[in-house]
């Protein structure tokens, strides 16, 4: 807690999202009788409210189930669900499953990691897109597959994916209140 | 909703006489039309096919339920699609401007609309329904029987075709020393992967000591080109909800869970509707069918790991740990979940169970081959004609399967090899083509079952390449507990890296060879064990292509990038200059109507004349 003080006197503002960041644990921790079984789909549902894991909400969870944090931090680092730091405006998903391999999604991936220097789960630096490849969409029959913001594209090629790319619209640095979308 | 649909069911016969209900009501319409909304077909637009479908309808004051989104139909090569009934027409890739005659001809008028039904491509006949179709006449469905025919969103559909009726006749007529034999006679075996016997799973779970015990069902279908698990837990939710209530009758426990992979929501969302629903119809809580008998499932989402699919793990992961697997000489239904007797199956496992209590074990047993009954659920996918899902027989051969249902090699190319079993699986070539396709004989050429991907691979596909694929899968995904997984696989997977890139060395296979050994022998989960399995099973079968990578530095399926040439053809080049316009090393030349030449010296092999050739010219030799 020392942090918010450390300035010597909180801002109204900083008071109020962590009143806010307090309620939301709160709840999430109620919603599921504060059953530390439950510990994973409460970080999901707290991924899922505020888009990624900040490590003061972490905090703040692994005080109310009375655990380290330090075991948060290994479920967070062992599932590949789970993100340390704010999503891109956009989300784009690789498939790199069998199929989709074979039928050069490697090459793919590769391609968006240099064109746009974004590492596999981490964010491109304007912010415009987290990239994630991931192992099987179930959607074989469309290979090899990109999923943007839920959309799919099938049969994507390296010229079609940079034009997909380069075609998302990149908006003003995130606008207060749309985030929890 | 009628009042029975309001009320819960008190008695066995509630349930009856809710079905008779809703079989003698009068359909929705003359005619209704399903479509389909499995992954591949909802990735291709169906659900703005069922909504236009769902607009027309209102337009000319039909019911609304006259049209209905359906699970997987399996065939997602030819998604979306689309059935009318009666009369069973399918129309194969249906796009939205299709709608409109599809609504005035056939929904309207009666009339089949011809060129949207499936065209056989070698007779170049039209199949009208199903049945007519090459890629479902072999197939004989048992867990996939209702798929793309209930709405997975609606109890009443799932009654109607006869859903819950062996859960009432366990519970009313049947002890669960009963179910249990009746499980065990039928040979069912786990089609998760292991083919453990279910029945003999379930007897040692009620036999441990200890309670509560626990019923868990495996829905963390991680395999990459598998989705069977997914369309059952999609399109039929509740036959697995029914499978687990009546595997925990036998096992007496009271508490289930389902793991379902996070990249499905889909499936989640009708996962927890059809719970829902069921709690609210007496058909799980407290005291269900009025028989005094007490269970409920809770849902769990994956974090996104694949060794969760490893049941020790999968059981770490509901406790809210890390999904580290451990030793298994402390059997999980002994000590599983919590520490308590845990029995877990898979999810094709669970939808197989309604059926056997319905139909009864002798009728089960009579599917399938000696050591191996019922059906299995395959996705065939990867360089076939017909991607898609499908239900086979036991004992179907590979060729059966390969191409009488799924059409032969794509592009007429020759047939190399196919990948069971998932990432620790392994390839068969096309010798064993005529083997008969059952949990002993796949373990016996060197690969699995597994969960039921079936990857067909071309002459186009490098083999050295699929084992270095699945070897950076296995060392990903391995949750790094164990020294013999964590390190040997890294290890593996640097030598294969050199190999492919054209640095190998002769005493590499040697080397990966023991490195295999040693994961078997000494890796703490079935994922370790196995992880050399792609490995050893492509060295037994395709050892040439390992060598020429090694010795004559040369890929024969021309993958390996820097292990092939490109030249371009003299008599297809058009001189259009696009490739040397685009190459980054400036190794092309030629001028206006003289076919370009590449400078080899310079070349680095980076495949961009190819990819930039409008007219194919450009060849890997």
């Amino acid at each position: 807690m020392n942090r918010w003080f450390a300035a010597g006197q909180e801002t109204r503002r900083a008071r109020e999202k962590r009143m806010a960041d307090e309620t939301l644990v709160e709840e999430i921790v109620r919603r599921y009788d504060g059953e530390i079984g439950m510990l994973i789909p409460m970080m999901q549902d707290l991924q899922t409210a505020c888009g990624y894991l900040a490590v003061d909400q972490l905090k703040r969870l692994a005080e109310k189930l009375e655990v380290p944090l330090s075991r948060l931090y290994a479920v967070a680092t062992f599932y590949s669900s789970f993100r340390l730091a704010p999503k891109g405006q956009h989300e784009v998903t690789l498939c790199v499953g069998t199929v989709c391999h074979l039928k050069g999604a490697g090459a793919i991936s590769e391609m968006i990691r240099e064109a746009f220097k974004v590492e596999a789960g981490g964010t491109t630096p304007d912010g415009l897109f987290s990239f994630q490849p991931v192992n099987c969409v179930g959607a074989c029959a469309l290979a090899p597959v990109m999923i943007v913001n839920g959309k799919y594209y099938d049969g994507v090629s390296k010229d079609s994916v940079l034009k997909i790319l380069h075609g998302l619209p990149l908006a003003e640095p995130a606008v207060k209140g749309e985030g929890n979308k | 909703m009628t009042v029975a649909a309001c009320k819960r069911f008190s008695a066995p016969a509630d349930l009856e006489r809710f079905r008779d209900e809703l079989r003698r009501r009068p359909p929705a319409a003359a005619r209704t039309v399903r479509v389909c909304i499995g992954t591949g077909c909802t990735a291709r637009g169906s659900h703005k096919v069922y909504e236009l479908f769902t607009q027309a309808l209102k337009e000319v004051g039909a019911k609304a339920e006259a049209a209905k989104c359906v699970g997987c139909h399996g065939f997602c090569e030819r998604g979306p699609i689309v059935v009318v009934q009666p009369g069973d027409i399918l129309y194969q890739r249906v796009e939205e401007p299709d709608v409109a005659e599809i609504f005035r001809e056939t929904i309207m008028g009666g009339r089949v609309v011809e060129r949207l039904l499936y065209e056989d491509p070698a007779t170049k006949a039209r199949a009208r329904t199903s049945a007519e179709i090459p890629f479902y006449k072999a197939q004989q469905r048992i867990v996939l029987a209702h798929n793309g025919e209930i709405d997975p969103k609606r109890i009443e559909d799932y009654v109607a075709v006869g859903g819950y009726s062996a859960l009432a006749k366990a519970l009313a007529t049947m002890t669960p020393e009963e179910v249990l034999s009746e499980v065990e006679k039928s040979g069912l075996r786990g089609r998760g992967g292991g083919g453990f016997p279910t029945g003999r799973k379930w007897r040692s779970c009620r036999e441990a000591p200890g309670e509560p015990k626990y019923v868990i069902c495996n829905g963390d279908e991680g395999d990459p080109g598998a989705f069977m698990d997914r369309s059952v837990m999609e399109g039929n939710p509740h036959s697995v909800i029914e499978g687990m209530i009546i595997g925990a009758y036998a096992v007496g426990s009271r508490q289930g869970y389902l793991y379902v992979r996070n990249e499905y929501p889909l499936a989640v969302e009708h996962l927890k509707l059809a719970i829902a629903q069921a709690r609210e119809f007496g058909l799980l809580g407290e005291d269900i069918l009025g028989t005094g008998f007490e269970f409920d499932i809770r849902i769990n989402r994956g974090g996104g790991a694949f060794v969760c699919g490893e049941s020790t793990a999968l059981m770490a992961s509901l406790e809210g740990r890390p999904g580290e697997p451990r030793a298994k000489y402390v059997h999980t239904v002994e000590h599983g979940l919590w520490d308590k007797p845990s029995n877990l199956n898979n999810v094709e496992t669970w939808a197989n169970v309604p059926a056997i209590l319905n139909n009864g074990s002798g009728w089960f047993a009579a599917i399938g081959t000696a050591k191996s009954k019922g059906t299995k659920v395959f996705s065939l996918v990867g360089e076939v004609v017909n991607t898609g899902l499908i239900e086979v027989p036991m004992g179907m051969t590979l060729r059966q399967i390969i191409f009488d249902i799924g059409g032969g090699v794509k592009g007429g190319k020759a047939f190399k090899g196919v990948q069971t079993g998932g990432p620790s699986g392994g390839c068969i070539p096309a010798q064993f083509l005529d083997a008969p396709v059952d949990f002993d004989e796949l373990t016996r050429l060197g690969s699995m079952m597994g969960s039921g991907g079936m990857i067909v691979m071309s002459e186009d596909t490098c083999m050295v390449n699929v084992a270095r694929y699945f070897t950076h899968f296995l060392m990903d995904e391995s949750c790094g507990k164990c020294t013999p997984c964590r390190e040997g696989l890294a290890q593996m997977l640097a030598i294969l890296d050199r190999i492919t890139h054209g640095e190998g060395q002769p005493g590499d296979i040697d080397q990966l060879r023991k490195m295999a050994g040693l994961l078997e022998g000494a890796a703490l989960c079935a994922l370790g064990k196995t992880a050399a399995n792609p490995v050893m099973s492509t060295l037994r079968y395709f050892r040439q292509e390992y060598d020429a990578h090694i010795i004559e530095k040369r890929c024969p399926a021309k993958q390996c990038r820097g292990l092939f040439r490109y030249e371009i053809s003299v008599e297809r080049c058009k001189a259009c200059g696009l490739c040397r316009k685009h190459c980054p090393a400036e190794a092309i030349s030629g001028a206006k109507k003289t076919p370009h030449v590449i400078d080899q010296q310079k070349c680095t092999r980076c495949g961009m004349c190819l990819e930039k050739c409008p007219f194919d010219s450009v060849l890997k030799v």
